[in-house]
């Protein structure tokens, strides 16, 4: 597929962390790392899904002044980001190997409406909602 | 005011604990040792953080709870007051008619009688969104409520 959402990003406050979180406990891989001066374009993606990459994005001047990247780091913090939601074939069995991996999980695995629902958040606040393909 | 993230972040887990286990007990001894900060500068931290005091914080998420079980299942108000957290069913009642200007049983009838449209909608994110914003006091909300029903004695201040 050629056409569609290519990247959409996170704000994270460390970018070494993020890292190790999405690749080393989620199973994402590195797609691009590029670097020029402070600067990082950082974005990872899931096996199962060539086409989307998901951006680590740190906010920090110069893209944003200092001021706005303290807020939005204070906004990430707090959990305030919109939603994301995460799919998995088996959420029980995720959860699991997630919170083995040492993933910070929010909420446990329940099954409700037909599927079965974790939460977790990565080191940074944004939230993650965990659920099951429903067959 | 700016708050250090890493700071809020520890403070994130404490709410996010309550959002988990919002049935349970969380006096701010438990929610400081889960932030990993002292008792007073967490219920300081918190309330800037997110708006409001934390014990207020829990109370909206039992009584969204409780309205989701109202509207979602056949429980009696009994069994979810106490699911949800109060050790007496009229403190329950109370407090939930204060907050949610209803009954618990006015609000299961009203809202078993609306079809859900959000049925589309992730669970999590329904239930965020029928939170109660409580941005005062229930004793507050109450006074408010009965000065402007003209039932309470501010009625009689005027002249």
């Amino acid at each position: 597929m050629s056409q569609g959402v290519a990247v959409a990003g996170l704000y994270v406050r460390d970018q070494d962390e993020a890292l190790s979180f999405y690749v080393e406990k989620l199973g994402f891989g590195v797609h691009t790392d590029a670097r020029n001066g402070d600067y990082r374009w950082l974005t990872v993606q899931h096996p199962d899904q060539p086409g989307f990459q998901l951006g680590l994005f740190k906010p920090q001047p110069p893209t944003v002044d200092a001021a706005t990247a303290q807020t939005l780091d204070e906004i990430v913090a707090k959990g305030a980001m919109p939603p994301l939601v995460f799919m998995v074939a088996d959420c029980r069995a995720a959860y699991e190997a997630m919170r083995a991996r040492g993933v910070e999980f929010t909420q446990e695995p329940i099954a409700r409406f037909g599927s079965v629902d974790a939460s977790f958040r990565d080191p940074s606040g944004n939230g993650w909602k965990m659920i099951e393909e429903r067959t | 005011m700016t708050q250090d993230p890493r700071l809020l972040r520890r403070l994130l887990r404490a709410k996010d604990r309550m959002d988990a286990a919002s049935h349970e007990e969380w006096p701010v001894p438990r929610l400081a040792a889960v932030s990993g900060i002292s008792e007073a500068h967490f219920a300081r931290s918190f309330k800037q953080a997110f708006g409001l005091p934390p014990h207020r914080y829990l109370l909206t998420r039992r009584i969204e709870r409780a309205a989701a079980l109202l509207r979602d299942t056949d429980l009696s108000v009994t069994d979810i007051a106490f699911q949800t957290g109060w050790n007496s069913l009229g403190t329950f009642g109370r407090i939930f008619r204060d907050i949610k200007g209803e009954s618990p049983s006015e609000l299961r009838a009203r809202s078993k009688a609306v079809p859900h449209a959000l049925e589309r909608v992730p669970h999590c994110f329904v239930s965020a969104a029928h939170r109660p914003d409580l941005n005062i006091a229930v004793s507050e909300k109450r006074r408010l409520d009965a000065a402007a029903n003209g039932a309470g004695p501010s009625k009689k201040e005027v002249p």
